[in-house]
């Protein structure tokens, strides 16, 4: 299974005739493991990860870091179900050191970012702050290089 | 000044290395995707990287002893135990040398005088039957077959031994064709060398990369170590090509001549690459596993795309190259590998540059990203089915 999952985070649109092929399993194996691993919400699903800068599509990425009160009943579960709700929260997680909760926001300009913390993250109760951080270049996300593939060196001999 | 007259006539008429044949096609070319090249696509695990790099901060850049620090020495012979179960002492049976290649040459100047016959299975890496000449011997091949595997008979080997048969060379896991030498079969050639001074060659490089069964070194049979020689090296498992770092175990007596001779030719292997090395036979199993691991699923993956488009091939067991037939094709090993790289930008190896019996083959390497052979196979199918060839 391990394998199976290694080869799903490094390219999720293999067909299932290659991967029963690379993992020694028949066809209807790989489909049955690959609807387990969704079923036990082990997979929760599928992405590509585009480049946005080679789309001229504008899009701005800002990591904002808040620090919250928890609640007595929920701790930080309550204000996390708020904030992933809204549309324009693309990660949310719960961190250790500085700062409690990690969200990842996307918008179309600095602007919309900004509004978006000022008017729907800040108010929200229980939160005592945010420091938002907008990211200027991507150089690798989720194992992938986003600058040009390196040259192989290889064949000298 | 007629340099050729001046030139060692061995080496004039030596033929260059049928690798490289199409590489230099292949550099001129834009868009070329190659599946050529015989090294680890990986660079070299970290850990091993830091552990030269904090050797040349702490300035430790002198000559080593010249058969290695006793260190590495020591690792390689704790490694060979654990691995191959054969024990070397690592004070008198163990030498570091520049690369698995200068061990193998040490054999053959060390072993074999004018007119000695060697005996080299066929099709091999190329360096064999030229450094069996250099030496003054005389290369006696041995043809292995697609329909046995690749594999070394032990029938073969009986059926070319003479008076004056000096060394036969294994060298399995094989590259080009993958082939491997399970256990039965080196036990049947160890009954045929039992009784002769013949000595073994036994080249493991690519050891560590067996797919589905471990590999067996020959000195592991019973009553071989003691005419084997082991060569192996970090270039293949721990992929350390560039370091240049390789090792031969055998025989105390055997060793002390080839000790001697690499004391004159090189003093000491490079000794960055020497620490480096010792943090690999160390601390580097895990890292060897974790490529296998990824070798073996490109393996599975194109062996099956060659055989779908009518390229048959055994499945290797070994190493990290396909070696397909293409004489559904009517061409041979060098048209082929011409026009697939002419039509297509694919690059790969002829089979007959591993002697001629590789005629009708071609080697695929498979030290590239899934991503990469994929590219490769799409357009080899294409470059078939254009003309008329696909199954």
């Amino acid at each position: 299974m391990d394998k199976m999952l290694k080869l799903l985070s490094d390219n999720a649109r293999l067909t299932t005739e290659q991967m029963a092929v690379m993992l020694n399993m028949t066809e209807a194996e790989v489909d049955a493991a690959i609807a387990q691993l969704e079923k036990d919400g082990v997979v929760r699903g599928y992405k590509p990860l585009i480049d946005w800068e080679k789309t001229g599509e504008e899009l701005v990425t800002a990591i904002i870091e808040l620090n919250i009160a928890p609640s007595k009943d929920e701790g930080f579960d309550g204000i996390a179900k708020t904030i992933m709700s809204f549309d324009e929260v693309e990660g949310l997680s719960l961190m250790s050191g500085g700062h409690d909760l990690m969200v990842t926001v996307n918008g179309r300009t600095f602007k919309d970012v900004a509004m978006f913390v000022a008017k729907r993250l800040s108010p929200l109760p229980g939160v005592l702050g945010t420091a938002t951080h907008f990211v200027l270049k991507k150089y690798k996300e989720r194992g992938v290089l986003f600058t040009d593939e390196e040259q192989d060196e290889r064949g000298g001999v | 000044m007629n340099y050729d007259k001046l030139m060692n006539g061995t080496l004039v008429d030596m033929k260059p290395s049928g690798i490289r044949k199409f590489f230099d096609i292949a550099a001129e070319m834009e868009d070329v995707i190659s599946l050529s090249v015989g090294e680890p696509d990986f660079s070299t695990p970290w850990h091993i990287r830091e552990e030269a790099i904090r050797t040349l901060e702490k300035g430790r850049t002198w000559y080593s002893p010249n058969a290695g620090f006793l260190a590495l020495r020591e690792a390689i012979s704790g490694y060979v135990s654990r691995h191959s179960h054969i024990t070397y002492d690592p004070k008198a049976e163990v030498l570091v040398t520049v690369g698995g290649s200068e061990a193998i040459d040490l054999c053959f100047r060390a072993l074999v005088t004018p007119g000695d016959e060697v005996l080299i299975p066929e099709p091999a890496f190329v360096c064999y039957d030229p450094l069996t000449r250099m030496a003054g011997g005389v290369p006696v091949p041995l043809v292995t077959k697609a329909e046995d595997a690749f594999r070394l008979r032990a029938d073969v080997v009986a059926a070319a031994i003479t008076p004056k048969t000096k060394l036969l060379v294994l060298p399995y896991p094989n590259n080009p064709t993958g082939a491997i030498m399970p256990r039965e079969e080196l036990e049947a050639l160890a009954e045929v060398l039992r009784g002769t001074d013949i000595m073994v060659l036994s080249d493991e490089i690519y050891g560590e990369l067996t797919y589905g069964r471990e590999h067996v070194s020959f000195a592991a049979i019973e009553g071989m170590q003691e005419r084997t020689i082991l060569v192996s090296g970090f270039s293949k498992a721990f992929a350390m090509t560039g370091w240049r770092l390789g090792y031969a175990c055998g025989p105390a007596p055997v060793m002390k001549m080839l000790i001697k001779l690499h004391q004159y030719g090189l003093m000491c292997a490079p000794t960055t690459a020497q620490y480096a090395a010792t943090e690999a036979m160390n601390n580097g199993d895990e890292d060897v596993e974790k490529m296998r691991g990824e070798y073996d699923m490109r393996r599975r993956y194109i062996v099956d795309e060659l055989n779908k488009m009518g390229l048959t091939c055994f499945e290797p067991e070994g190493a990290f190259y396909v070696f397909p037939s293409i004489q559904s094709t009517g061409m041979t090993s060098e048209e082929f590998c011409e026009r697939l790289l002419k039509e297509k930008h694919v690059a790969v190896v002829p089979g007959n540059a591993f002697g001629d019996s590789g005629e009708g083959f071609i080697r695929i390497s498979y030290c590239y990203s899934i991503k990469h052979i994929t590219e490769a196979i799409k357009r080899m199918r294409a470059f078939l089915e254009e003309n008329g060839l696909c199954k």
